[in-house]
């Protein structure tokens, strides 16, 4: 366990500041999500912790020594690629042995250890398997084993998930959360995909052209974003932005509903003209423009099934919001403003 | 009947398609049919115009060959050429294996540069070098000496053996040497540990190829061997044998053979590596 | 002292670790080697070469002074200079036109799934794969003055009448029509594969859109797989003119250059001034004349390598 903290770091790959001098800290323990959209600098940030890259300028620091310096095999931190990065001629024992090896543990001692992190994943029957022969799954949980088997200080994981297919997703991200609650080792995960982070991160730290733009739980980054990107990044589908003077009025397409069923003392209305309509199953998206406005509004509600207030395509009806599902970001700089998606001490 | 014409046309186009193979084959391949024949004929069958050469006209026999091994030095330049060889793959692999490393992983613009440079040294033929050479051998007092061979030959196998391991090394996923980094060793180490044992492949064809290069050149060996129990195969067989107008054409041809066959088979299993090589990234 | 010693090894162990990490260091250390036996071995000799074109060393000198363009305007002065240069563009172009239409001819035969195809492509590959000098030899005795293959079976299918008895390697213009074959026969191999793998990196989708457009064969290979070749086309004429043109091998073994240099080409002809010669000056500066189709084909590379790397 070890905090992991990032002090101003900065990495510019010739013009290209692919990390902008950001401050971050993981607690002890914590899963910390990096989140943004590719090419936003996650996982150069994540490879200037690992020691993968040397930082233009800025420290790394691992449970308060400074790492700057130290190749990656010093820092004792462990690392899962999204490509699993498993070494191809060398069996599964091997492969997660490899770190053990490295740093010349007894043979004993090793043993054991495989012996535990194969348990722990349920690849014991794999042992003697060349990666290769391997499903996707089985590669992951392979590779999370060799991460795991030295019980490193840190956990880095790269879009561990993202070569696997929509299914096997769901339930590998329920066994990483619980063996991250197990084993409470820090962790920095780093991800584009929202879903993923919202049901993973303790935190999340959403990143945009190599700057964190908001960190905060997951609750924190739906509910108050900092600015419009994050606003529109987070949510599906986004949160709905529209002109307003010199701001931005944003309201989720959930909290955008039919004045029958939403319409209480505190919310405002929009007259709405349906588009069209698509039933998804568990909800319906209705898509339309708000009228009476001087530039077209495009927006969207989410409504779930039990909501059974028809809804035509052609046809205007009033949809409201309540007040304090309305948020209000500056035009220029994007910024909330009305207080409520307040610092909070989070960047 | 709308299916006939149809037919027709496939059963001529699958003819024509057969034609167009045994030509080329027949082009290609004829001249070591012929050495294969030529090998086993009897002098006398050899020599007589009147009968069809492309049957024995007497019954195939083995003289020819007796005389490859029994009176001319025939094996020892089989062994020439395989000490050569083996010298010359060793230094190339030496040389040629870190810097095709170093040139798959640097970056910058010069990389890919000089990478382009070192394959273009490959260019340069034996026939601009080797009056240069010749004078350079005398100098060290080389000249007459397999030596002479292991020193100059790698001038042409690291230049292209550096460019195909640099794309082999190019294949490599780089995730694997982070990785490496990560559990416990360090750069060299990732090279090493790792990338060399995945890279088998990559090097057992550059052996082959830088080999097979050994055995095929011929400028640098007439050029700097003059003594016949120092020849390779491919300087012995045409300079030793051909005596003035008396040639032992069934000796020859069995030369020829036993040497070219066995090299053909070896390097044809490789040819698509070799071929990758040489396309310089003009096919994806 | 103990701990100066030890301080000592420290900082040592410390170097080494670093160097083994820093790879800055490391692929400059990595690289030297090659790029320094490339340098001595061929950058060297090559300098050598060119100092040798304005010297008068022979085999024998122990010293040489500087004598300018004289060997230069000795070369050009000769007959036989432009004799052989006449000779080294026939070879080179006459035998590459033949290459390039028969590897594609050849290449697109083989481009299909039949059996047996490995056979075949072993036995297609037979001239490039072996030894040269040794495929040469075999020429030899085909195309022998008494009893060349090639003559008997002119006359048994009565394409020769019954006194026709070519020398293939002795009259000028057969002895050039010989060699040119034979050069023919030993790159048509190469080209070949290098055209093959480029027929097959054409993704079957381009094929098989053209075919639903309704194109037909002639219309699908004219304009989808020849313009899509090209680049890969113009890599195996490259490779074809490098080793036709600054090759020696096949005109040294086949006719020494005759009869009388009708079939010299510049390669030879500077292995028999400089080597046999042993004015090792005059062979210097002939063989530099292949120099500046050298620097052509490189540039044509750099050019085509830059392009893949853009696209």
């Amino acid at each position: 366990m070890a905090t992991v903290e990032a002090r101003h770091i900065s990495k510019h790959f010739d013009e290209v500041r692919a990390v902008d001098g950001i401050d971050l800290l993981a607690r002890e323990g914590e899963f910390l999500v990096l989140l943004g959209p590719s090419g936003c600098g996650k996982t150069t940030l994540m490879r200037l912790i690992a020691g993968l890259e040397q930082p233009t300028a800025g420290d790394i620091v691992i449970d308060g020594r400074v790492v700057t310096d130290l190749p990656p095999r010093a820092r004792n931190v462990a690392m899962v690629f999204q490509s699993y990065a498993l070494y191809p001629h060398l069996t599964v024992a091997k492969n997660i042995s490899f770190p053990l090896r490295a740093v010349g543990m007894q043979r004993d001692a090793i043993r054991k250890k495989v012996e535990w992190a194969a348990r722990m994943f349920g690849i014991e029957r794999f042992l003697d398997r060349k990666p290769r022969q391997l499903s996707g799954g089985e590669r992951q949980r392979v590779a999370l084993a060799r991460a795991v088997v030295r019980e490193p200080v840190v956990f880095l994981l790269d879009e561990p998930l993202s070569n696997l297919d929509a299914k096997l997703r769901n339930s590998a991200r329920d066994e990483l959360k619980q063996f991250q609650r197990v084993l409470a080792t820090t962790t920095i995960y780093v991800t584009h995909d929202q879903a993923e982070a919202m049901g993973l991160g303790d935190r999340i730290a959403v990143l945009n052209q190599g700057k964190v733009i908001q960190i905060g739980t997951p609750q924190e980054i739906y509910g108050k974003p900092m600015d419009t990107f994050v606003a529109t990044f987070i949510g599906s589908p986004p949160m709905n932005l529209v002109e307003e003077g010199a701001s931005y009025v944003g309201f989720r397409p959930e909290a955008f509903l039919p004045r029958e069923v939403g319409s209480s003392e505190d919310s405002v209305a929009f007259p709405f003209r349906v588009t069209r309509v698509e039933y998804l199953g568990a909800d319906r998206l209705v898509y339309g423009v708000l009228e009476g406005r001087t530039a077209e509004a495009h927006v969207i509600s989410k409504l779930p099934n039990n909501i059974r207030a028809e809804v035509v395509a052609g046809e205007r009806y009033d949809f409201v919001v309540r007040k304090r599902e309305i948020h209000r970001f500056d035009r220029n700089s994007g910024r909330h403003i009305d207080g409520r998606g307040d610092d909070d001490g989070n960047r | 009947m709308t299916r006939r014409p149809f037919k027709l046309v496939r059963i001529a186009r699958a003819g024509g398609h057969a034609g167009i193979l045994v030509f080329f084959i027949t082009f290609l391949a004829f001249p070591f049919y012929w050495m294969l024949m030529t090998t086993f004929k009897t002098t006398i069958d050899l020599h007589d115009v009147s009968k069809n050469p492309f049957l024995f006209n007497e019954p195939p026999t083995l003289e020819h060959l007796a005389v490859l091994f029994q009176d001319t030095q025939y094996l020892q330049w089989l062994i020439n050429t395989g000490a050569v060889g083996i010298a010359v793959v060793l230094i190339t692999l030496a040389l040629a294996v870190p810097a095709g490393y170093a040139l798959a992983r640097m970056t910058g613009p010069w990389a890919q540069t000089l990478g382009i440079a070192i394959f273009l040294t490959y260019l340069v033929p034996p026939t601009i070098l080797f009056i240069p050479f010749a004078r350079i051998i005398a100098t060290l007092g080389l000249q007459d000496s397999l030596w002479s061979l292991v020193l100059v030959y790698p001038s042409f196998t690291v230049p292209f053996c550096t460019w195909l391991l640099m794309g082999f090394f190019k294949a490599i996923p780089r995730d694997l040497e982070d990785a490496a980094m990560i559990d416990g060793l360090s750069r060299f180490g990732a090279f090493v540990k790792v990338v060399m044992p995945i890279s088998l492949a990559g090097v057992l064809t550059s052996i082959i190829f830088a080999f097979t290069l050994v055995t095929q050149e011929f400028v640098y060996g007439v050029t700097f061997i003059t003594s016949a129990s120092s020849y390779t195969v491919s300087v012995g067989v045409p300079t030793f044998l051909v005596r003035g107008d008396v040639y032992f054409w069934g000796s020859m041809m069995g030369a020829c053979l036993i040497a070219s066959v066995p090299i053909a088979i070896i390097y044809n299993f490789f040819v698509d590596r070799f071929v990758a090589g040489f396309t310089v990234g003009a096919v994806k | 002292m103990t701990t100066a010693t030890a301080n000592t090894f420290t900082a040592k162990a410390g170097w080494r670790t670093r160097l083994a990490d820093n790879e800055r260091l490391l692929w400059p250390l990595m690289l030297a080697p090659a790029i320094l036996y490339i340098v001595l071995l061929v950058g060297f000799p090559f300098f050598l070469s060119l100092f040798y074109s304005v010297s008068d060393v022979t085999v024998g000198s122990r010293s040489m002074s500087f004598v300018g363009l004289e060997n230069f305007r000795r070369v050009v002065a000769t007959d036989t200079f432009w004799t052989a240069l006449k000779n080294t563009l026939i070879f080179t172009i006459v035998s590459q036109v033949f290459v390039l239409v028969f590897a594609n001819i050849l290449a697109m035969s083989l481009s299909a799934d039949f059996r047996g195809k490995w056979l075949v492509r072993l036995l297609i590959l037979l001239p490039w794969v072996a030894p040269i000098s040794l495929g040469a030899i075999g020429w030899l005795w085909i195309y022998d003055s008494i009893y060349s293959v090639i003559n008997w079976t002119g006359q048994a299918l009565r394409l020769l009448g019954p006194n026709e008895w070519p020398i293939w390697l002795g009259q000028p213009t057969l002895a050039m029509v010989s060699i040119i074959i034979v050069q023919i026969w030993r790159i048509v191999p190469l080209a070949t594969v290098i055209l093959l793998a480029g027929l097959t990196s054409i993704p079957q989708d381009i094929h098989d859109a053209a075919a639903v457009d309704g194109a037909g064969f002639w219309r699908r290979t004219l304009q989808i797989t020849f313009p899509l070749l090209l680049p890969i086309t113009l890599v195996a004429v490259l490779f074809g003119i490098i080793f036709t043109f600054t090759d020696m091998i096949v005109v040294f073994l086949l006719t020494r250059g005759g009869p009388y240099d009708q079939t010299q080409v510049l390669a030879t002809w500077a292995f028999f001034t400089g080597i046999q010669g042993g004015d090792l000056a005059g062979g210097a500066a002939v063989s530099l004349f292949l120099f500046p189709v050298l620097v052509a084909v490189a540039i044509v590379f750099l050019l085509l390598a830059r392009r893949s790397e853009v696209t």
